[in-house]
């Protein structure tokens, strides 16, 4: 290297760095849009309910896991489309048979408090999901990622140095998984699988994520909790990672009432808030630039009990064909709920990544004639005006599965005669309703943990213990096994698919769509990460013209 | 006096029991538990939890350790659905927030609730009157889930004078709303019950007499109607200043204040055992507490009472 291209080489470095010092300055563009950036880098959004938990290990649901991808970093994160890209880690290396993964970690990565990230902080953190002691409800989310004796740790059948993860050295951790899981690299960006610092859980036990306590690897830290009123992060200054950072300050608010956060966002306390159902198409045109729709990975259906305690007539597949074929998908997407949302013909969300949705009959019928062919497999079931099927459908209890149910019910008696009748529960006594298989028809909603169809198409297999309607079908789950060890198996979902159609497994409604005011200023939002993998790092806020 | 309260004491402490008791048993009664959730938990995982909060143990022994925990050192146990808190953290964070929105809607609703029903009594069958009648009925028809809306709707959206939510620790400026909202309804009934008091007393002998003796009209009114006429009021305020304290969902929900009203509604929806029982246990100790309180003004304010 000549002393020119020294000086140079070192002049960039000292330009960079530069950068960093001016990103909060108003002057200031995005390093790779070139859009000027605002002088206050704060974002504030809305969440629903308050946090049962920012211990990653102990996380559970979506807001909280926003909190955690914030404060902490795993091995790998996603990017804008979902991607996995590295994080702690650099990269990763499998074995041939598809069952040991190495990852290597980038040795500048740091706790808030200086330490150094070790593959020894992953294995803690893993072995603390799965412990008993910690008694994780997400420990389960082991056994989705396949680590080997997951769930015999978990049972306490076997010690924690039994687990599949174990450090090299420093800076090399090995996970070992029981079979080939092609999605294994994503479930490392879920907080479960988070490291965890030793020392500070040691001195604090349950404490140890209270703002004064917590030690944090992320882009991140905990700056300030006030339980049922609002959650503050700020940027930290030993993220190995920190001068790409823009976002300076991130605000949760908990705000119940939708209705209120609506309000909230017109008046300008909020860069985002969920759009209530039914009012997206109003939002729309009065602010066409922040009211945005995209897709979101989870479907609405319909299940039937199957089982023994279910109804005679629902074991005969003409009947649920019948009951499927009858409602229109179309008028419920688009006059019942109103927010993008997509009509569903097969269960596995049409955005999931390398998904193709197979050919299915009736998706490419009018509804008039699904509707000839419904009475028709109804009338071969020997249902009619002499022989009414009666039928109830339990949902539980919110406005917008209400006005589903009477939507479907009034469809089921114009076009077949059936009498609906429903009961709304409260959401606990109907989880054990439907658990128990004490019911007819109900409501279900199921989310992707991970962007595979299998995510969902699990649900079809006999022994899945979320498939509520038991349903069974030997080919299916010779299927779903089958395709857990091929190298392309998606033509395998796509068969599933298709004879769940065909046995009528479940009604799909819809496929979600997130629906949500958004500032026009803010920047970044990854709407094409199905799984709404959003990190605050990645988000900016551009100067208004 | 004395060995009246020390009774009322002692009574208190059965009556508590019973309440724990049959809280338990609708508790238990009622489907699903704390951690029902749409993917049921694998065996293992669900021991491991249950175990952990010893919902594996026979009920009799759960609701023994329950009470003897907090007799003995005051722990109201772990919540269920937070994991990072107990139920006495809850409350600690959450009852202040009530308590301060709930006093100062409790001196809101005395002092304009008792002026409009002095004001209306003393005025009676006037403008003043209907006003203060049509004013009261107003506020009482209008369901605070209705006011709390319409409020944020005038107050932030349109005007911008106040913060939409929040409580940032009780500044003035994110307490008038939630005050406002939660006030309306007591003030109405608290203007209701006055004004009708005032006028049973105003036409009874001992006012005709003072008016005979030729006093000056204040002086009757505040001297000698207005203590006997408050006699209904306070028996509606003991119960009512306990619900204040004790805040409102609809506030909570609203207004984002952090207070525990909400977890009223949200910890039985949550099966979350241990803070709905601590919520019960609190506003069943403050009610025993208020309707003492109140018996024993009751005796200040009428000399006939005498226990």
């Amino acid at each position: 290297m000549t002393i020119k291209t020294t000086l140079m080489a070192g002049t960039a470095t000292a330009l960079i760095a530069l950068a960093g010092q001016a990103m909060a300055d108003a002057h200031a563009v995005h390093p790779v849009t070139g859009q000027a950036l605002a002088s206050e880098q704060v974002f504030t959004y809305r969440v629903l309910d308050d946090f049962p938990s920012i211990d990653p290990q102990l996380i559970q649901d979506v807001s909280g896991s926003e909190v955690a991808r914030d404060l902490f970093e795993g091995l790998m994160n996603e990017d804008a489309e979902g991607n996995v890209i590295p994080g702690v880690a650099t990269g990763f290396e499998v074995s041939d048979d598809g069952l040991v993964y190495t990852f290597t970690l980038r040795d500048t990565a740091k706790w808030s408090n200086g330490d150094p990230v070790t593959a020894g902080d992953f294995v803690y953190g893993i072995r603390r999901a799965a412990n008993p002691e910690t008694a994780s409800e997400y420990a389960w989310f082991l056994e989705v990622a396949g680590i080997l004796n997951a769930s015999a740790v978990t049972a306490g059948e076997m010690p924690l140095e039994e687990l599949g993860v174990r450090a090299i050295d420093d800076l090399t951790l090995e996970i070992t998984i029981d079979a080939p899981r092609p999605y294994f690299p994503q479930t490392s960006t879920f907080p479960t699988l988070f490291p965890a610092h030793q020392a500070t859980i040691e001195a604090f036990g349950d404490n140890w994520t209270d703002p004064e306590n917590i030690v944090s690897n992320g882009a991140y830290t905990l700056s300030e909790y006030t339980p049922q009123e609002k959650l503050v992060r700020v940027r930290n200054p030993m993220y190995w990672n920190n001068d790409a950072t823009i976002i300076e300050e991130v605000t949760a608010l908990i705000i119940n009432d939708e209705n209120a956060a609506l309000t909230r966002y017109l008046a300008g306390e909020l860069n985002m808030t969920d759009i209530p159902a039914g009012q997206y198409p109003r939002l729309k045109e009065e602010y066409p630039d922040q009211a945005i729709s995209f897709p979101n990975s989870c479907s609405y259906y319909y299940m039937f009990n199957m089982s023994d305690s279910g109804p005679e007539a629902l074991a005969d597949a003409r009947v649920r064909q019948a009951l499927s074929l009858a409602v229109d998908r179309d008028i419920i997407v688009e006059n019942v709920l109103a927010g993008g949302q997509r009509a569903a013909y097969t269960f596995t969300h049409w955005a999931i990544p390398g998904w193709e949705v197979p050919d299915i009959p009736m998706a490419t019928m009018t509804q008039a004639e699904r509707n000839a062919m419904a009475v028709e497999l109804l009338a071969e079931a020997g249902y009619g005006t002499d022989n009414p099927l009666t039928l109830e459908i339990v949902y539980n209890t919110s406005d917008s599965h209400a006005a589903i149910a009477v939507a479907v019910s009034q469809m089921w008696k114009q076009t077949l005669g059936v009498e609906a009748t429903l009961a709304n529960q409260e959401w606990a006594t109907f989880l054990d309703t439907r658990g128990e298989q004490n019911y007819e028809v109900a409501r279900g909603g199921w989310c992707a943990d991970y962007a595979e169809p299998s995510t969902y198409l699990d649900l079809f297999t006999t022994t899945s213990s979320y498939n509520d309607g038991k349903y069974s079908n030997a080919e299916v789950d010779a299927l779903m096994q089958e395709a857990k060890l091929a190298s392309d198996p998606l033509p395998l979902y796509q068969r599933v698919e298709e004879i769940a159609a065909a046995d009528a497994a479940i009604i799909p409604v819809y496929h979600y769509a997130s629906v949500r005011m958004m500032s026009e200023n803010l920047e970044n939002w990854p709407t094409e990460n199905l799984l709404q993998n959003w990190y605050s790092r990645d988000l900016y806020i551009s100067a208004s013209e | 006096m004395f060995s009246y309260i020390i009774r009322r004491l002692v009574v208190a402490v059965p009556t508590l029991l019973i309440l724990i008791i049959i809280s338990f048993v609708l508790m238990f009664a009622a489907p699903g538990g704390p951690f029902t959730s749409e993917r049921a938990l694998p065996e293992a995982v669900m021991n491991n939890v249950m175990e952990r909060y010893g919902l594996d143990q026979p009920y009799w022994k759960q609701m023994f350790d329950y009470v003897t925990n907090i007799v003995l050192h005051f722990d109201f146990g772990p919540s269920f659905q937070y994991r990072d808190r107990t139920v006495n953290d809850v409350i600690a964070q959450g009852f202040p927030v009530t308590l301060t929105y709930g006093f100062w809607s409790f001196v809101v609703a005395i002092v304009v609730g008792v002026s409009l029903g002095v004001a209306a009594a003393i005025r009676h069958n006037t403008w003043l009157d209907y006003l203060a009648v049509g004013i009261s009925i107003g506020a009482q028809v209008l369901p605070n889930f209705v006011m709390a809306p319409i409020l944020l709707l005038v107050f932030t959206l349109w005007l911008g004078w106040l913060p939409g939510g929040g409580w940032n620790g009780g500044q003035w400026n994110y307490v008038i709303m939630p005050v406002i909202a939660l006030s309306t309804s007591y003030m109405a009934s608290i203007a209701r019950i006055t004004r009708s008091s005032m006028l049973e007393v105003l036409n009874s002998g001992f006012i005709r007499t003072a008016r005979a003796k030729g006093l000056p009209t204040s002086r009757i009114i505040i001297r000698h109607a207005l203590k006997p006429a408050m006699l209904p009021v306070l028996s509606y305020l003991g119960p009512a200043f306990v619900a204040m304290i004790t805040g409102s969902v609809v506030v909570d929900v609203y207004f984002s204040t952090g207070g525990i009203g909400q977890f009223f509604v949200n910890s039985a929806f949550n099966r979350d055992y241990s803070v709905i029982m601590g919520i019960t246990i609190l506003v069943g100790a403050l009610t025993i507490l208020f309707n003492l309180l109140v018996d024993i003004a009751y005796a200040w304010i009428d000399p006939k009472i005498r226990y």
